[in-house]
């Protein structure tokens, strides 16, 4: 282990991913297994939950009980948040946002999509591609989740059939051509008996690519970074009012994306003065280079006026910058939205306020069709509409950048987060 | 090639210096909750990286229950004096002599629950309208279901039903007068990345996380250090033990653990082949089956 500690345990990856699913169709089973195979469940948490199910009178031990954690959901025996887990392997670590898969769950869903690089799609093999495998796979294209992976779940029910397997593959990519996602992979799977979950199946000789873990262990997601378009939000200012940095002020921030280097031609948003990144400083010393998604201070070469909510930004390279934009819109409270209503605004480091100037459709997510005469967008619903702002954005497509195309609205009155977009 | 990519402890140091920087720039009156555990300790350092060279521009708060280890108290006077933080503590003792807590009574008698009652007027008091946290989601079932920032009505209760949601990095930490926030900076970070992150960084830590002998007794299969603050039953009896704790709460209720490791790298040597949960030795946990969501409600840490 000592010897581990320096090659390379404490330089692991680390991948997110999401799985959304309703009780029957094996997803907390998969968890559990994933979690249990990779010794990843305690014995006291196992012992916990051995009693618990007895108590219920059920006769196996229910590995959901693991992921719901409140008093509310245990009584009902349903997921109504999301849950996260956390599991590694010697490979990587692993955060699992685990969500409720029914439809009046979706503002679950889109939350715990919305930090994933991975989606976990579970079909019943015995029921092929459904209504909810189709939502699930459409929220995760639309909150631009890079890799999506397709467990066909329940082989041992249809004797392990690579026809059936095909059918199902073949089904959804079909599907899949109105999504925009690049990557999915299919795997065949009992989650109930671990066949592919954590080790190949002998049952399914046929499936040569590896089981499920061995995927989410070097699935490549270093490219999923985007590295080209350098934004970096100034979240806060830093003036230590020392001696000894008398002159020192440090715009602190996340790169958003791209890579920053010392010596850098640089402009501000929105003040469009130009200058030159004098050093990128951090506690551990200065650093020659920052990139998505370290957190750093920037120095510039001149005294301009910076504040929370500008951008700095690289003057070849511009985001959009402007005050009325489209976004996809899903819609989280239910107080339903309303066209021409004023909200507060969030996006990045900055705050704003908003109106609604157009809804101009809805999207059934069961089957995709745009309703342009429905305007009515209530809870869990998914809409598109224009925005204006009371003042200059400086954002991205959410489809080239999920940190600056992304906003929140915020209820005026009562400060909940009402809806999250997408800049189109 | 340089290889842009960060590991997974840089990568969750990044994302908790976001969370500290944020905290400070959205909120006017923060504190950071210090118990002088691993946890508060990794939180400190990250608050004074997420600053530097600036000194963290908020106070430290510890809420003493009067029932801790001595090393601890030791460590945060330290602490506090090396880095030249403020530091607010809110005693226990001090909510019971005034009457706004009755003391528990039997053997297991804790000040555990009366922290909260300390807690919330230590925030009312001092006007705080955000308390930084080291609770990880990976501690405990009711913690995986926490948001980064956790809204606190103005009885300071949580309503876990009824959460903001929380989407990409943007955390809404607008609220009206005489509510607050709690802040978890470490939600994502599980107990091996913290001792991954303080072999990393080298941080000085308490010396009860490492193995030493101690006079101890056994409840309940739970191992104790023997204290003033709690009374033996005639069937225990004292033994001097080789133990060390993963977690540290106040003395009557954090358990030991048999243990050898003495360095940070036993430490993860010793976590990495753990089988059982470290809120295994917390007995404030073990009340009922829902007890921490029960405590978090009411205002909890």
């Amino acid at each position: 282990m000592a010897a581990n500690l320096k090659d390379g345990y404490l330089d692991m990856e680390l991948l997110r991913f999401t799985t959304a699913g309703s009780v029957d169709d094996g997803k907390s089973t998969l968890i559990g297994r994933l979690l249990y195979d990779s010794k990843s469940i305690f014995e006291d948490q196992y012992n916990a939950i051995k009693q618990a199910s007895e108590q219920r009178g059920e006769t196996q031990v229910n590995l959901a009980l693991l992921t719901d954690g409140l008093r509310a959901e245990r009584e009902q025996g349903i997921t109504i948040d999301v849950a996260y887990r956390y599991f590694a392997t010697p490979k990587r670590k692993f955060i699992i946002a685990d969500t409720p898969g029914h439809v009046q769950y979706t503002r679950n869903m889109v939350t715990g999509a919305s930090t994933a690089n991975l989606a976990l799609i579970l079909i019943d093999a015995r029921k092929g591609v459904i209504e909810q495998s189709r939502r699930h796979s459409f929220i995760a294209s639309l909150l631009k989740i890079p890799h999506l992976v397709v467990c066909i779940n329940k082989m041992d029910l249809v004797d392990y059939s690579e026809s059936v397997f095909d059918q199902i593959k073949k089904d959804f990519t079909n599907f899949a051509t109105k999504l925009d996602v690049h990557d999915i992979r299919f795997i065949p799977i009992s989650a109930l008996n671990g066949d592919n979950v954590v080790n190949s199946s002998v049952n399914m000789p046929w499936y040569k690519d590896g089981p499920l873990l061995h995927l989410l262990e070097t699935i490549h997601i270093s490219s999923d970074e985007n590295l080209v378009d350098c934004r970096f939000p100034v979240q806060y200012v830093i003036r230590p009012y020392k001696d000894e940095y008398h002159d020192y002020r440090g715009y602190a921030g996340r790169v958003a994306s791209g890579i920053f280097k010392k010596g850098d031609k640089v402009m501000v948003l929105p003040s469009g003065f130009s200058s030159r990144i004098k050093e990128i400083d951090s506690f551990d010393g200065p650093v020659e280079e920052a990139f998505s998604p370290m957190s750093v201070t920037i120095l510039l070469e001149d005294d301009i006026d910076i504040s929370r909510g500008d951008m700095i930004v690289r003057e070849n390279n511009l985001p959009n910058i402007g005050q009325d934009f489209d976004v996809m819109l899903c819609w989280m409270n239910e107080k339903k939205l309303v066209n021409g209503g004023k909200y507060a605004i969030k996006h990045t480091t900055k705050d704003a306020r908003c109106v609604i100037k157009d809804i101009r459709y809805k999207v059934d997510i069961q089957t995709l069709h745009r309703d342009e005469t429905d305007n009515s967008v209530g809870l869990n619903d998914i809409a598109r509409v224009s925005i204006r702002t009371t003042q200059p954005f400086f954002f991205d497509r959410y489809k080239n950048n999920r940190i600056t195309g992304s906003i929140i609205l915020i209820d005026e009155a009562t400060n909940e987060t009402l809806g999250a977009g997408m800049i189109i | 090639m340089v290889n842009y990519h960060l590991n997974h402890i840089k990568l969750l140091e990044a994302e908790s210096v976001f969370i500290l920087r944020e905290v400070a720039a959205q909120f006017e009156r923060p504190a950071l909750l210090f118990s002088g555990g691993k946890d508060s300790i990794v939180m400190l350092h990250l608050a004074r990286k997420a600053f530097w060279p600036s000194a963290i521009p908020f106070p430290l708060m510890h809420i003493d229950t009067g029932h801790n280890f001595v090393e601890t108290l030791v460590y945060r006077d330290e602490l506090v004096e090396k880095i030249g933080a403020r530091l607010i503590v809110g005693s226990v003792q001090e909510s019971i002599d005034k009457g706004r807590a009755a003391e528990e009574t039997g053997y297991n008698a804790s000040r555990n629950v009366l922290q909260t009652v300390t807690l919330l007027d230590t925030i009312e008091e001092h006007k705080i309208d955000v308390a930084m946290g080291g609770a990880r989601r990976d501690e405990e079932k009711a913690r995986a279901k926490e948001r980064f920032f956790s809204h606190r009505d103005e009885f300071g209760q949580w309503d876990p039903k009824n959460q903001r949601p929380e989407l990409w990095n943007l955390f809404n930490g607008k609220k009206r007068i005489g509510e607050h926030f709690r802040v978890f900076p470490l939600s994502n970070w599980t107990e091996m990345d913290v001792w991954q992150y303080i072999y990393h960084e080298q941080i000085d830590m308490p010396s009860l996380y490492f193995s030493h002998d101690r006079d101890c007794f056994v409840r309940d299969g739970v191992i104790y250090s023997c204290s003033d603050f709690m009374k033996l039953k005639p069937t225990e009896k004292v033994e001097n033990m080789h133990i060390r704790f993963r977690t540290i709460g106040d003395m009557t209720c954090t358990g030991a653990t048999l243990s050898h490791a003495n360095s940070l790298e036993d430490i993860i040597e010793e976590v990495a082949a753990t089988r059982v949960t470290e809120r295994g030795s917390r007995i404030d946990d073990k009340r009922s089956e829902a007890a921490m969501e029960d405590r978090k409600k009411e205002g909890y840490f």
